[in-house]
């Protein structure tokens, strides 16, 4: 890689503020919350000490954050903003509004648990409120992905016009400092490039109206053309990051496969694949490795892109296994957990019929050991619960 | 229709006739020196101004949801700040990022929110965009209620009216709380300049709205808008409706700039404020015998309010 990397001792928190100081931020409402204040704290270090030239606005709620973060990327600025749990369910109504606009505003998710009971530790039942909004969505393991997918994300959300949410798990990735590789400044602008608004407010000289009624005779074309513009994230996501990957030597796929394909021959090709996000995979990693040691044929496939969904990829990936485990971090009261939901639709849609499994980890900020992925994979955990 | 007034808001929306906000969204806007970037909260004005395809709309303006107006044009007003430091504001030919000098392109910011947007669901909104020192207006139009939903109480509801979740009957005479003083709260803020004005006192009005648009910061104005649909008066006499509210010291027009209050009108005789209420379907059930205390209780309100506002301006 290149020389000039420097490498730095960071929390996730701090890697994402690192990124958004690099893409060279116009305007970043914020408003804290636990465990996302890392990132603020950080940004507003910067601020102090003249690294950058954002105005950042200090608001009095998260709703307000999302709606100055509107105003700010309907003027024509590169906008960025953070939040976590509460705050993320308390903008949810501007989410919507945001998406509706096709702002390509950046958003930092510390993801953490609903209350009530309260808990400030991580799960992802904030994100997966929200994922119906419009938002893309991106999953990050660690730290250097929350780097790296600031800036992917920050390109990819202007190019397709579509407001991003990059989610990192609240305290394991957010907290936990880790020595990430940096890219030069230069190189970072040059890759993300000039935010050029489409109707800016600013420009006074072309007036626009942002915000119109729209009713039974052209508000369900505006819906379409929004799902128009989510589906084209996956392919301009895939451009995008192997354009990072000449800048980086760091690959992104959609999703990652972690000994699938074990080795060019099919017969160790993995026959139970576990699919599952956040700091959790890496866990999970080490856990297979062990188990591939032993010639167990197991392998990871872990989300990246979430929304947009890549169904058809994913099948593609999972055609082969003969078992599918799939690891929610949230649940979805009433009904089956999302990622177990999106993976049998993918199968379905596909064809495939499989032997599926679900189980939810992780809630409130519990731990999950390497013994439990184990055991999972040994089929020794009943009742469909990692506790 | 006269080409400066409609400069920024065309003819040809469709707010019903004989409302009051047209003539204060004119008469506000009619006094900028500057390009104008407008918020507006969720309700008549937006919904009546913005039905798409159309837009009533001359001037770049953003509808946001019912309690941002103002956290929205907090991020507008930065945006401008942030992108004029960098030389990256849109230039006269609207081509972007190639402004070569746009120093001189000076933008005010305007917020129209009804008092329910306002008083209510965007206090807090508004609260924060006031104490962050932002560089804009917000005007109030108040018309003492939910109107685009069809006549629910508001904060901003006087005493004893008629609304939908007001209703009179045997048990009820219409709103039994107070209006919410919003002056005396945005005036907590210590802003430079804030005004009660009133639709029907233009001249006043447009003095007003050119002092609150040449404060370098935050400026508010609350406007006394008649709402002809759910007040229930004939559209002809929303003038009237309005006059006879500052008449009868209903509605004192006063502003408060650098902390000094100062009344803007004082009526030569005092008329009582039955002749304000009689214009109005809504505080019909007031005059029936029954309701006398609640008629005295509303004029023993008026006549404190207009005491401690005149006290202030004394002083």
């Amino acid at each position: 890689m290149n020389k000039k990397n420097k490498k730095l001792a960071l929390t996730g928190g701090a890697a994402a503020a690192e990124a958004l100081k690099q893409i060279d931020l116009d305007v970043m409402p914020i408003y804290p919350i636990t465990p996302q204040t890392t990132i603020i704290e950080t940004y507003a270090g910067f601020e102090a000490n003249g690294e950058v030239e954002t105005e950042m606005i200090k608001v009095e709620s998260e709703h307000s954050a999302m709606s100055a973060a509107i105003g700010a990327s309907s003027a024509g600025a590169r906008t960025a903003t953070a939040t976590s749990s509460q705050g993320l369910a308390l903008m949810h109504e501007v989410l919507y509004i945001a998406s509706g606009f096709r702002l390509p505003i950046m958003m930092l998710v510390s993801a953490r648990a609903l209350a009530s009971p309260i808990n400030i530790h991580g799960d992802h039942s904030d994100v997966m409120g929200c994922r119906d909004s419009g938002w893309i969505q991106l999953f990050c393991e660690n730290g250097q992905e929350v780097y790296d997918k600031t800036i992917i994300g920050m390109k990819l959300a202007e190019k397709v016009k579509l407001p991003i949410m990059v989610i990192m798990d609240g305290f394991n990735t957010s907290h936990s400092v880790e020595n990430l590789e940096i890219l030069e400044t230069k190189v970072v602008q040059e890759f993300v490039g000039e935010f050029e608004a489409v109707s800016p407010l600013l420009d006074t000289e072309n007036p626009v109206t942002y915000g119109a009624v729209a009713l039974q005779n052209s508000y369900f074309e505006f819906r379409i053309d929004q799902e128009e513009a989510m589906k084209n994230a996956e392919e301009e996501y895939e451009k995008i990051a192997k354009d990072f990957e000449k800048i980086s030597g760091r690959k992104y796929d959609i999703f990652e496969e972690y000994r699938i394909e074990d080795s060019a021959s099919s017969a160790d090709r993995a026959e139970k694949i576990m699919v599952l996000t956040g700091s959790a995979a890496g866990t999970a990693k080490v856990v297979v490795d062990k188990l591939r040691e032993v010639g167990e044929k197991v392998g990871i496939l872990k989300i990246g892109l979430f929304r947009p969904f890549p169904h058809k990829k994913i099948a593609e990936s999972l055609k082969n296994a003969k078992e599918i485990i799939v690891l929610d971090r949230a649940q979805s009261i009433g009904t089956f957990p999302p990622f177990y939901s999106e993976i049998t639709k993918s199968l379905y849609e596909a064809k495939e019929i499989k032997n599926i499994k679900s189980y939810v980890y992780g809630l409130g900020g519990r731990d999950i050991f390497q013994k439990q992925i184990e055991d999972v994979f040994a089929d020794k955990i009943e009742g469909g619960y990692i506790k | 229709m006269n080409k400066e007034l409609t400069k920024y808001y065309a003819p040809g929306h469709s707010a019903c006739a004989g409302c009051g906000f047209p003539a204060i969204v004119r008469t506000v806007l009619g006094e900028l020196k500057n390009d104008v970037v407008i918020a507006n909260a969720t309700g008549c004005l937006e919904v009546t101004s913005t039905l798409y395809p159309y837009s009533a709309w001359k001037a770049p303006y953003i509808h946001n949801a019912f309690e941002n107006a103002a956290a929205t044009i907090s991020g507008v007003e930065r945006a401008y700040e942030a992108l004029k430091k960098k030389g990256k504001l849109p230039n006269r030919n609207g081509i972007l990022r190639q402004a070569q000098d746009d120093s001189q392109k000076r933008i005010k910011f305007v917020a129209f929110g009804g008092d329910g947007g306002t008083y209510d669901i965007g206090l807090q909104s508004l609260s924060g965009a006031l104490e962050r020192g932002h560089n804009f207006l917000y005007v109030c139009y108040d018309n003492g209620g939910y109107m685009n939903t069809g006549n629910q109480r508001s904060s901003a509801t006087p005493y004893g009216a008629f609304t939908e979740t007001t209703p009179t009957g045997k048990e009820s005479f219409g709103k039994i709380e107070t209006r919410k003083n919003l002056m005396e709260i945005v005036n907590a803020h210590r802003i430079q300049y804030l005004a009660q004005a009133n639709v029907a006192y233009l001249a006043d009005l447009k003095k007003k709205a050119k002092k609150a648009l040449e404060t370098d910061g935050p400026s508010f104005l609350l406007v006394f808008s008649p709402c002809t649909n759910n007040w229930k008066f004939p559209t002809s006499q929303y003038v009237n409706v309005g006059k006879l509210a500052t008449e009868t010291n209903f509605w004192p027009l006063y502003e408060i700039e650098n902390g000094e209050h100062k009344l803007n009108f004082e009526p030569k005789k005092i008329t009582p404020v039955t002749e304000f209420l009689k214009t109005q379907g809504r505080f019909k059930h007031l005059f029936k015998e029954e309701n006398k205390p609640h008629l005295e209780e509303i004029q023993k309100l008026v006549n404190e309010e207009f005491a401690r506002i005149a006290n202030l301006c004394e002083e």
